[in-house]
């Protein structure tokens, strides 16, 4: 038992880690995607700036993006030997598709990095494109996998043989586009919104109305912009998920909402933490008939409780929390991106308050906490299986001895890296500070 | 040919390139490291021109034969995994510190330093502790208590074999990359460089023969089975041995002279040969053992359909890939501009 919780916790440490890296990882790509063809529509060359800059954050992430992404990759089969048997014959589809997706990513990122000043501007463009390509790919194909642990398909086990196996039918299995569909959205998001809290964070720092100013001020609103709408997609698709959960993972989604007895007319509980012991969530607010209307648009649903199952194989009930935590943030941040593009278009004023800036700071961290919130509720409602109904998470462990030594290593290598990546972030970009050139000067790109 | 062998080739194949392409990286970052402070020769940036845009790429293909390995022969995943959780890890983390570094040092060159410090022991352990792999698989090093298979280190850490193993990974290693060093060099015009990595390589020559032979004398007594079977590819392992010496004796020659290639290059070219004729020799004695004796390609296969299935995205998938990589070798490895930089 010690065991499985040390190994759970040295692969969810990775994931927590890598996914901050991977997320941005994706989401910056479309940025930069965006203010490069910004600039070629508009000629403004602040936009030619922001690529520039943003580029050299997207190279100092991927070094630890791809890495980690190496480590995640390989512990899955030194961690989970039994998950990755059934993997290896099932759903090994997507891993292999993976790599040439992280080929073509790591490829074009190392073109587009080391060769930035020897290209053409169409290939510039084509390479970020690849690189956007290569990582929305890679991380769809990943969540391919997740989703097959949800609702897997196409294999069955008959007196513990792995028989039937339809390769593609596990590949396409039922959750898998919403799924993907959810974790690319949210990714474009949190990228825009790490844009829009960076520049929120600049503009506090400086003198309204100048060049500089007026630089952040395009960043911020770009970021605000597309934030807001793939937060927007990010909301109606989790309202897709959370059907997908009622129809395919009931117990999922009564932990998640800490319902007990089944019951149609079901209410949703914002809010609160579910005792084990009542049987109910303390402190909640509770909105009549709201879950069975979330489950099936409809007030009547019968919504599945956990009393119908065995306790032992209950997700852990503080999945509501987390559940809570991503809807709010989620929600949250549809109000901040609406609240930035109206107050610019619709009121038309050219400045934000200092509060309202002080929100948009923290709507980079808040999209990347979401993130995790949504990560960890989404493997931790799935317990006790590793693969839903097929395989408890207990066996496809490894047996061997000292996996806590490796847990305890690699979160120190963790941190040691988070900060060593601050301080690259830091040293880097104080050195390089904002240089705006008048916008006479002749048009020239540095080599470096 | 059957499936398994279908599959157990490709993933040799992605092996072999892997320790290639690996050694050319991981030597150049231990060489980096050896000449930091003998500025006027250039050793050590064009150690680090070579290496700052391959690494990404090579890094990729270790993914790339762990993913082949799972899927191919999953049932292989369970011993493999517990067996190497420990050196694997170890890989992974060195490689973690190695890899964040390459990218720093590119932005702030303050990390100059540290980068070659951090690859160049990076450089040395990596190789180590990968080719550990082999010695491991090859039987007598793994015990199982209880149903549960792990690594007896007392065995490994006395065994003869698995520190001629280590030595022929380290001196190949230095080997291969110094003759790429010195043929990048030499056509970069950099002439100190060149002899620099000219008199290494032929140091190093001898080393790894000699490491080579110990290995082969080790076998014998630890893996009797495989020594049996290899010699039964001893023309393989003779054609090698001739590879090395012509590539030995293009070394020793005047870089000037022409035959096919100017002779760095066909140095480079030709001890790649040797390792690859020697890796298939060992490769094909091995089969059908991934583990010996229990796990052999055929108990361990993946079911048919998706074996199927993944070759073929193995085809469209290259297929995709290729023009990149030409793209890619064209910018860092073909233009002049670029290896010279001027």
């Amino acid at each position: 038992m010690e065991d499985i919780v040390m190994t759970r916790a040295a692969f969810g440490t990775t994931m927590a880690f890598h996914i901050i890296f991977a997320t941005l990882g994706v989401g910056l790509p479309l940025m930069i995607l965006l203010v490069e063809l910004l600039f070629w529509r508009t000629k403004d060359r602040d936009y030619e700036t922001m690529a520039k800059r943003w580029t050299k954050a997207q190279a100092i992430l991927l070094g630890v993006a791809i890495p980690s992404g190496t480590i995640s990759g390989v512990q899955l089969s030194l961690l989970w030997p039994g998950f990755m048997e059934v993997v290896g014959k099932v759903i090994s589809l997507p891993f292999q598709i993976e790599i040439f997706a992280f080929f073509l990513e790591a490829l074009f990122m190392s073109i587009y990095v080391y060769a930035a000043h020897r290209l053409s501007p169409a290939m510039r463009l084509l390479s970020v494109f690849m690189v956007l390509v290569g990582a929305t790919a890679s991380a769809i194909l990943i969540t391919n996998v997740h989703a097959f642990e949800g609702t897997p398909a196409g294999f069955r086990i008959s007196n513990g043989e792995i028989v039937d196996v339809d390769p593609w039918a596990a590949f396409f299995n039922p959750s898998f586009f919403v799924t993907a569909g959810h974790v690319t959205v949210s990714a474009y998001m949190t990228g825009a919104f790490a844009i829009a809290g960076v520049a929120a964070w600049k503009l506090l720092r400086s003198e309204k109305g100048g060049r500089v100013y007026r630089y952040h001020q395009k960043a911020l609103l770009l970021g605000l912009i597309v934030g807001g709408s793939f937060s927007l997609l990010t909301a109606l698709n989790g309202h897709e998920s959370a059907q997908l959960l009622h129809e395919y993972q009931p117990e999922k989604l009564a932990a998640a909402e800490g319902l007990f007895e089944t019951q149609a007319y079901a209410p949703l509980a914002i809010g609160g933490f579910t005792d084990r012991e009542t049987k109910e969530v303390k402190y909640a607010i509770e909105i009549p008939w709201a879950l069975s209307f979330l489950a099936a648009n409809r007030f009547d649903e019968v919504v599945v409780g956990l009393n119908d199952y065995p306790e032992e194989l209950w997700p852990p009930l503080y999945i509501h929390t987390l559940f809570n935590g991503m809807v709010g943030i989620g929600s949250l941040l549809i109000v901040v991106g609406f609240l930035g593009f109206a107050w610019k278009k619709l009121l038309r004023r050219s400045e934000f308050p200092r509060w309202v800036l002080w929100i948009f700071v923290a709507s980079g961290p808040l999209a990347l906490l979401g993130i995790e919130f949504g990560w960890i509720f989404a493997c931790t409602g799935r317990q006790p299986w590793v693969i839903y109904r097929v395989m408890k998470t207990v066996d496809a462990a490894t047996a061997a001895a000292g996996v806590s030594t490796f847990f305890w290593i690699f979160l120190a290598v963790y941190l040691f890296l988070a900060i060593v990546t601050l301080l690259v972030f830091r040293s880097y970009f104080g050195r390089h500070p904002l240089e705006l050139d008048p916008h006479d000067q002749p048009r020239e790109r540095t080599a470096e | 040919m059957t499936d398994t062998i279908i599959a157990i080739t490709l993933l040799w194949i992605f092996v072999v390139i892997y320790s290639v392409a690996a050694s050319f990286d991981f030597g150049a970052g231990f060489w980096s490291m050896i000449y930091l402070n003998r500025e006027k020769t250039k050793a050590t940036s064009i150690a680090n021109r070579y290496l700052s845009p391959s690494w990404e790429v090579v890094n990729v293909f270790i993914v790339l034969i762990v993913v082949a390995l799972v899927t191919f022969f999953p049932g292989a995943t369970y011993t493999l995994g517990s067996v190497l959780l420990i050196p694997g890890s170890l890989v992974l983390l060195l490689m973690l510190i190695r890899s964040a570094f390459m990218v720093f040092s590119h932005l702030i060159h303050k990390y100059d330093k540290t980068l070659s410090i951090v690859s160049g022991i990076t450089g040395i352990l990596v190789p180590a502790l990968l080719i550990s792999v082999l010695p491991v698989t090859q039987g007598g090093f793994i015990q199982a208590t209880d149903g549960i298979e792990h690594l007896d280190w007392s065995l490994f850490f006395t065994s003869p074999h698995v520190y001629a193993y280590i030595g022929l990974a380290v001196s190949s290693t230095l080997l291969l990359s110094s003759l790429l060093l010195a043929d990048y060099s030499y056509v970069a015009g950099a002439h100190q460089a060149y002899s620099v990595y000219r008199r290494d390589a032929t140091l190093l020559g001898p080393i790894t023969l000699l490491m080579a032979v110990l290995t082969v004398v080790t076998m014998q007594i630890e893996a009797t089975w495989l020594y049996d079977r290899i010699l039964a590819y001893m023309p393989w392992l003779i054609a090698s041995v001739l590879f090395f010496f012509v590539g030995y004796i293009a070394v020793l020659l005047p870089p000037e002279r022409r035959l096919i290639f100017h002779m760095p290059r066909l140095a480079v070219v030709a001890v790649t040969i040797q390792y690859l004729l020697a890796s298939y020799a060992y490769g094909a004695a091995r089969l059908p053992y991934i583990v010996y004796p229990h796990v052999t390609i055929e108990s361990s296969f993946t079911h048919p359909d998706t074996f199927h299935a993944l070759f073929i995205c193995y085809l469209v998938g290259f297929a995709i890939l290729v023009p990149g990589f030409i793209y890619f070798w064209r910018l860092f490895m073909k233009d002049e501009q670029y290896v010279r930089q001027k």
